[in-house]
């Protein structure tokens, strides 16, 4: 789950991240036949839209169905529930506050990871990836190990809401570093070291310069690890150890009611669940390509 | 921009120590717990039957999964890149939305879908063809799950490369399919490569979702994020850990796969 | 340009493909099982397969009956894959088609249900065994040295006592948890409310979470939530003997658990299926339940091990209130049951 970050070194990507980035406004050149018969583009968009129906929105439609089944009163039933909102509760503190850390430290190491030399950066670039390349079970398996019952450092976060931020900040850690990384080595230093000699001291550069322009990048990051907390249900399973009120996350709540046949209920919290994470993704999307745009035009 | 040396140094040693603690630090534990009874009882865990079948199980479903999101997927980024039509936004969302969907969401939405009492239900009550608690259901969650990985990978190379390549060789004569094949597809090699990459690793991870719709039975429908966490479950804990450390063994290899694949296309770009 | 593209097609061509394609091969030339003991326990000449679907913790006696029977003439060559979770969780995945040949649950309403869905037969404990094989009681498992001195039922009511138990809306091991304090402060079912009253003040004030299985609650107690886990005797003698800081006491007043085991009528190894379950039955499997630390059925067997399997000074059944037909509906139904409706109410 990445954004493809090797750095472009050349074409409008280069200073406008948002045409990398799905989802923005930019219109794609006009329609080429280059590579398409006449009529094949009909074709190949029904063959795409027959595929993403069948395996994203006809499921996703199942759902919406059931949520309804019962009418609004047990729509509103199930995701009122004190056991619902408190897993609400749950997931979303915890989604906060790992995302605000992720956004300072992701921000840091890529950072230190494009500004800085020294021996062993270049593994340490590519180890920033495990997270994504683990099985979420096997994330939790290891917290569990360390931070648990029996853990080497003394540090018993098990069935605490700490052990669950834990758990979420290592799944979520390389999010904000690869969307910032790429922006970090792009970025024109022309401008720095002009107002360098102008002048201006060294965190001024960085806060009026540096900082803004990273910005869009750093809310895209930070969109995608809010996204990704709200869904996780692997990692925490063994170190939460799903107390209600305290460590139960929303996609344990959706879990448990499909185990107590509520199917109604587990298909209404999953539609608010995924309002959430979609709608904060597309924010902070939108949101950043704006900001990038308004960066441009101030450097125009 | 001239930093001053405290700065760095502090900042360097900041960003380590959040490495270290974070990564670096379960992953030493992990492997200290794995092979400290030795590494003959580790292989014993990684050789059991059940352990073998999970390989099989897991390897198959990379298998299927793979070439459909290769073919859709590049489809789908070419109509992305290449052509302007109403609702083209839409579609892109819609693309994006598996990175939205949290994989209990995904196991319950193939339920409520394929279940014998869903609303696909006649598919496994008149033709026998279970999707759910059989393969089919677990290799649906995992395309939903990997959907979007190949497709955001090729289509900004896709809109990157432009279309001067595949207009010039239109105008040298050739029909679509070579020019798709000659020209469009190497050009996208090394996007689809890391697209492959990221599918594969994402799949043989799949926990959330294959957990709902898998009837986890030992030899038959158990991947290795099943067997995992089977064996955790039932108390054998050490084999958990061994099996745990197989997987992060395969994750490193990606990410050293996924580092060369990277190196060869910024040098392939250089060239 | 052409160089480039050659070099390009060429590179990221073959040598994945090629790696694929080694792993591929080594791992075909592997057989698979569904064993998972390491140091080959696996059964060879396999000529049959049955599938059971049983409840989240009787592995320990059906890792130890089943060697046993695949060593008799019965059981030659019959491999039985085994798979654990929540009883009512397996019981309604048997009705949506979860393969099964063989099920064992831990309540009789999750039999039932299958025999409403027409995938068990009625008749299913008509023979003299009843359908149950097997069975235990409720104990009360606590930390070792029992440093919070819990005696009894009472000593859940303190207020500085957590009780861990699974939720009764998944797990069959939470209904007779509750079953048991329920029998001893109601008399045997005469004073229903004076039972209420106890469940609903041990379920509000002293029982904080809610996992879903019996095997679920014991993870959670033994990783160190809480101070008193109630389960089954025989899971707690299970991870006593794993070597975990437990004990467990049995109270005085405790309730009989009977742990079903049917035959699935539409499955397509029913003569294996059969053969399974009457085995467990004979002298030889019913000595292995009784080492894997369930309470044997058979009562010369029972006799044997019998220092090892106290009586309680009372021993409530579900017969005493009225059987399942009548208790089920009464204190478990979904909407109406009492018990259930104090766990929606105290939970969520």
């Amino acid at each position: 789950m990445t954004r493809s970050f090797v750095g472009r070194t050349s074409g409008p990507e280069a200073i406008r991240p948002e045409l990398a980035q799905p989802g923005s406004e930019l219109q794609p050149p006009p329609t080429v036949r280059t590579i398409s018969r006449p009529g094949s583009t009909q074709l190949r968009f029904g063959v795409t839209m027959l595929w993403l129906s069948l395996i994203v929105l006809l499921p996703l439609t199942a759902i919406a169905w059931q949520a309804v089944d019962g009418g609004w009163q047990a729509f509103w039933l199930a995701i009122s529930s004190h056991a619902a909102l408190e897993a609400f509760r749950v997931t979303l503190t915890a989604s906060v506050v790992v995302t605000v850390f992720n956004m300072v430290f992701g921000l840091l190491t890529a950072w230190v990871l494009v500004r800085d030399d020294f021996p062993g950066k270049a593994l340490l670039d590519v180890f920033i990836d495990l997270p994504f390349a683990l099985p979420t079970i096997v994330t939790s398996l290891v917290m569990l190990a360390l931070y648990g019952k029996n853990s080497p450092v003394g540090l018993h976060l098990q069935h605490t809401p700490p052990g669950v931020m834990v758990a979420l900040a290592f799944v979520t850690l390389p999010l904000v570093v690869r969307a910032v990384q790429p922006v970090l080595l792009e970025i024109d230093r022309d401008v720095e070291e002009a107002a360098a000699s102008l002048g201006a001291s060294g965190p001024k550069v960085l806060t009026s310069i540096v900082l803004p322009s990273l910005l869009p990048a750093v809310l895209s990051g930070a969109g995608l690890s809010f996204s990704r907390c709200v869904a996780e249900f692997g990692s925490v399973v063994t170190i939460g150890g799903q107390v209600p009120g305290k460590t139960e996350v929303s996609s344990q709540w959706i879990r448990a009611l499909i185990e107590n046949d509520d199917r109604t209920g587990a298909a209404a919290i999953s539609i608010v669940l995924l309002s959430i994470s979609f709608t904060v993704l597309i924010l902070l999307r939108v949101l950043g390509g704006r900001t990038a745009r308004r960066e441009e035009k101030a450097a125009a | 921009m001239k930093s001053l040396p405290w700065a760095r140094y502090l900042t360097r040693y900041v960003v380590l120590a959040y490495i270290g603690v974070m990564l670096i630090l379960p992953v030493i534990l992990i492997l200290w717990r794995t092979f400290r009874p030795g590494f003959s009882q580790f292989y014993d865990w990684i050789s059991t039957p059940a352990a073998i079948s999970a390989l099989n199980l897991s390897l198959l479903v990379v298998a299927i999964v793979l070439p459909l999101n290769v073919v859709f997927g590049v489809m789908t980024a070419i109509l992305l890149a290449r052509n302007r039509f109403r609702g083209r936004g839409v579609l892109q969302a819609v693309v994006d939305l598996p990175f939205a969907v949290s994989p209990i969401i995904v196991g319950v939405a193939l339920i409520l879908l394929w279940g014998s009492a869903g609303a696909l239900g006649f598919v496994e009550n008149d033709f026998g063809f279970k999707i759910i608690f059989g393969t089919p259901g677990i290799v649906l969650a995992s395309i939903f799950v990997t959907l979007p990985f190949v497709i955001r990978e090729v289509q900004p190379v896709l809109q990157e490369v432009g279309t001067e390549q595949e207009q010039a060789a239109a105008t040298l004569g050739s029909n679509w399919w070579q020019t798709f094949w000659r020209v469009t597809l190497p050009s996208i090699g090394w996007g689809l490569t890391y697209g492959v990459v990221l599918t594969t690793a994402r799949t043989l991870g799949e926990f959330g979702g294959v957990i709902m719709v898998s009837s986890n039975l030992p030899g038959e429908s158990q991947t290795l994020t099943l067997l995992v966490n089977d064996r955790y479950n039932r108390g054998a804990e050490y084999g958990a850990y061994a099996l745990s450390t197989m997987l992060m063994g395969v994750a490193v290899a990606f990410l050293v796969v996924k580092t060369i694949v990277q190196v060869r296309r910024k040098r392939a770009r250089q060239a | 340009m052409p160089q480039r593209l050659n070099d390009i097609r060429s590179a990221w061509r073959w040598r994945p493909v090629a790696t694929l394609a080694l792993v591929a091969g080594l791992v075909a030339a592997c057989e698979g099982g569904a064993s998972d003991v390491v140091g080959g326990g696996a059964l060879t000449n396999v000529n049959a397969k049955i599938t059971l679907v049983a409840y989240s913790v009787p592995e320990p006696g059906w890792s130890k009956v089943i060697p046993v029977f695949n060593a008799s003439p019965e059981g030659k060559g019959l491999q039985v894959v085994t798979s654990y979770a929540a009883s009512a969780d397996q019981s309604r995945g048997v009705v949506e088609g979860k393969p099964a040949d063989i099920v064992n649950f831990s309540v009789e309403p999750d039999i039932t249900r299958l025999v409403k869905a027409g995938k068990v037969s009625p008749d299913w404990d008509k023979d003299g065994g009843r359908g149950i094989p097997f069975g235990s009681v409720v104990t009360l498992v606590v930390r070792k040295g029992n440093p919070k001195n819990i005696k009894g039922w009472d000593d859940l009511l303190r207020p500085d006592v957590e009780v861990v138990t699974p939720s009764p809306l998944s797990s069959g091991s939470a209904k007779w948890n509750l079953l048991a304090p329920y029998a001893a402060k109601s008399n045997g079912g005469r004073d229903s409310r004076g039972g209420i009253e106890f469940i609903s003040k041990l379920v509000h004030e002293h029982v904080k979470l809610r996992p879903s299985s019996g095997r679920l609650a014991t993870s959670v107690f033994v990783e160190g939530s809480g101070d008193v886990l109630i389960s089954y005797e025989n899971e707690a003698i299970a991870i006593e003997r794993q070597g975990k800081p437990v004990e467990h006491i049995l109270p005085e007043q405790t309730f009989k658990i009977e742990n079903p085991v049917a035959v699935v009528t539409t499955s397509p190894h029913l003569d294996a299926a059969n053969a399974f379950n009457n085995f467990q039955y004979t002298a030889a499997a019913q000595t292995a339940w009784a080492q894997a630390g369930f309470r044997a059925v058979d009562p010369a067997v029972a006799n044997n091990f019998r220092d090892q399997y106290p009586v309680p000074v009372k021993l409530w059944t579900i017969d005493d209130l009225g059987g399942w037909s009548t208790a089920d509906p009464q204190l478990f139904d979904k909407n109406t049951g009492s018990i259930t409706k104090i766990y929606q109410e105290a939970t969520g």
